[in-house]
């Protein structure tokens, strides 16, 4: 039963993970791109993670998939704000249908 | 018109990669006589066409920021593999690399976003 409950949970992971990628390659621009790889990182990794814990138990594996999953939904939102503010003082313009860009008006 | 080409020829290599990985599955895979092996396969399966995905955003990538944000998905990507590989063999230390790979995807991040903004690391 709890092998069941983890792999439906793992399959959910994998779909996020699976449409996180298509966005990668399918959205216009870096910022569209960064969106969608944490959802891709937040969702379908550390579902994939918490499925393992579900079918594992509280073995040694299981207590270790836990902690990453805790430090990946600690790390990555940093990570993701840390490189969109850098790319927008390398230069990287907004794509052609942007509506509004308040960094760069309260920069100047 | 070459937009529309385009289109249908990665619309035929989704359903085609589709039909690899749900419909029938190849069959190198590592351990045979696991427990739910056909699920395992197909989650491997996924997952590589994932990596595939980012590989095309690496090599086409405009600008280097789009290559940073693939390469941090590549390591995503591995983290739930060797979960998955964890779950399927039984052995624990499969998910040890995983743990060790997201830190140094982290730290990587940082070193890269002090990178673009052309700061020194000590500030």
């Amino acid at each position: 039963m709890n092998n069941i409950i983890g792999i439906i949970v793992i399959s959910v992971g994998l779909m996020f993970d699976f449409f996180g990628c298509l966005g990668l390659v399918r959205l216009p621009d870096v910022y569209n791109r960064l969106q969608a790889s944490t959802k891709c990182i937040t969702f379908g990794t550390c579902m994939i993670l918490f499925g393992m814990f579900i079918c594992a138990g509280l073995t040694a594996a299981g207590i270790k998939a836990l902690l990453c999953a805790a430090f990946l939904l600690l790390t990555s939102p940093t990570a993701t704000h840390v490189l969109a503010r850098a790319a927008h003082k390398f230069g990287i313009k907004l794509s052609g249908i942007k509506v509004v860009d308040d960094y760069e008006e309260t920069k100047n | 018109m070459t937009k529309v080409v385009t289109y249908i020829i990665g619309f035929l290599a989704v359903l085609f990669a589709g039909y690899i990985m749900i419909v029938s599955p190849p069959d190198f895979l590592i351990y045979p006589g696991l427990p739910y092996l056909p699920f395992l396969k197909r989650a491997f399966f996924v997952l590589i066409l994932c990596a595939v995905m980012c590989f095309y955003r690496v090599i086409k990538g405009p600008t280097s920021p789009d290559r940073i944000v693939a390469v941090d998905m590549l390591g995503m990507l591995i983290v739930g593999f060797c979960a998955i590989f964890t779950v399927s063999t039984g052995r624990s230390w499969y998910i040890d690399i995983g743990i060790a790979w997201a830190l140094q995807s982290f730290i990587t991040m940082l070193a890269f976003g002090k990178y673009f903004e052309g700061k020194d690391f000590d500030e």
